[in-house]
């Protein structure tokens, strides 16, 4: 069977267990929510567009963190990993279906939340749309396949909820980075976030290649 | 039938068998083919039972039947009744009983008709008929060519199933021997080669 087939079943499971149960989507949700509404408190309407980018990614960074803990503390519970190792399906379809199922649910998120920064911010684009669009996708995908990543790599750890944060966060800077600078230029309309664009969409590239590569040595490490 | 205290290694050796601990030393094969590349060959039921509690019975073995490349739901229909579920049972696995998600373990380690079962306390949680069914779908499985390892420590229920035991401690192999009329003999390892 095709690793596409196989991903795609992963991808389906994945999101019908969330759409029974809903524990991630909410957490997340609730987390985005509450930065969302504390901030504004924080900030006059008419000067936070130059913090906007931090803000913003901020709330999405560490929803995602609790996001991909969630996704695998699933796959913990009852050793459902154990009867997935076992059978003949390779890793990498279940590293990319758990990368696709975060990146779906992330990319809802922050669906959901664009209303609410420009009700609560008055925000709105001075750059061009469709690469504000560009840069929380390539940004999103980053942040999901290295958390999905570091995520296995550190769920079998006493202090998952921690390492995952001390893993990521040091790898993910430069493209948290270039995410905040680069939604920051298309939002106040001060350059052009083409170079953020470019480093992302190689870091993306980089990234998901090395972490497929060597996901099968990270499921399988004892 | 792998017997020994707890902690003797029985559930470790299983897990080895099955992929999932690299011994410390050697290599597994599994009808001549190293066990990683046996996969499909292969059934595994653990003490967990290595199921979804958000899916229903049916929702979970149709997922990792298609692990296995096996798209149809008769094979799993048929597991689930060789178990004694009812494969039309649409409650989540969160709301069956103890011994109902042991049975539910079973049919996913046999869905695909593995020439080698490698069980961890199959019996434990479930009801004395249902134990008594499970041993005669073993029997059965038995009788059409499947190995079984098994670990348990409710050896009536084997009187007629196994053919052999292996006895470990602190994880090494201690004794063996045939099994005769559901009891341990003294295999050669008894006589002075453990």
């Amino acid at each position: 069977m095709s690793i596409a087939r196989l991903t795609w079943i992963n991808v389906s499971k994945d999101l019908r267990l969330e759409w029974r149960s809903r524990d991630v989507f909410n957490s997340m949700m609730f987390f985005a929510l509450v930065v969302v509404v504390v901030f504004s408190f924080s900030f006059e309407r008419e000067d936070s567009r130059p913090v906007m980018g931090g803000l913003i990614w901020i709330a999405f960074l560490f929803s995602t963190t609790m996001a991909l803990n969630q996704s695998w503390a699933r796959e913990l519970r009852n050793g459902v990993l154990d009867a997935y190792r076992v059978s003949p399906a390779p890793a990498e379809a279940l590293f990319l279906g758990k990368c696709l199922g975060n990146f779906i649910l992330v990319m809802l998120l922050e669906c959901l939340m664009a209303p609410l920064f420009v009700v609560f911010y008055n925000l709105s684009t001075v750059g061009p749309l469709w690469q504000l669009l560009l840069v929380a996708v390539l940004g999103t995908w980053a942040l999901v396949v290295n958390g999905t990543f570091f995520a296995a790599m550190s769920i079998r750890t006493r202090n998952r909820e921690l390492m995952l944060p001390l893993l990521l966060l040091p790898i993910s800077l430069p493209a948290v980075i270039s995410m905040v600078t680069g939604t920051t230029q298309v939002l106040s309309g001060e350059g052009s976030p083409a170079v953020q664009l470019k480093f992302l969409a190689g870091f993306c590239v980089i990234f998901t290649t090395a972490c497929f590569l060597l996901f099968d040595t990270v499921l399988n490490a004892e | 039938m792998l017997r020994g205290e707890n902690g003797a290694g029985k559930s470790t050796l299983l897990r080895m068998i099955a992929g999932l601990n690299e011994p410390t030393e050697g290599t597994i094969l599994i009808y001549g083919t190293p066990n990683r590349q046996a996969l499909n060959r292969m059934g595994y039921m653990a003490h967990a039972p290595l199921l979804y509690d958000e899916l229903s019975g049916m929702e979970n073995l149709r997922f990792f039947a298609q692990l296995y490349g096996i798209d149809s739901d008769e094979p799993l229909a048929q597991a689930m009744q060789r178990v004694g579920l009812d494969p039309q049972l649409d409650r989540r696995l969160g709301q069956y009983s103890q011994g109902m998600r042991q049975r539910l373990s079973l049919a996913r380690a046999i869905f695909h008709g593995p020439r080698l079962l490698l069980l961890d306390e199959p019996f434990s949680n479930v009801d004395p008929d249902s134990a008594l069914q499970i041993a005669k779908l073993l029997a059965d499985m038995r009788s059409s060519g499947t190995t079984i390892l098994l670990v348990t420590h409710q050896i009536g229920l084997l009187a007629n199933l196994a053919d052999e035991y292996l006895m470990l401690s602190h994880g090494q192999l201690v004794d063996r021997g045939p099994m005769l009329g559901g009891s341990m003999t003294s295999g050669p390892m008894t006589k002075g080669t453990a």
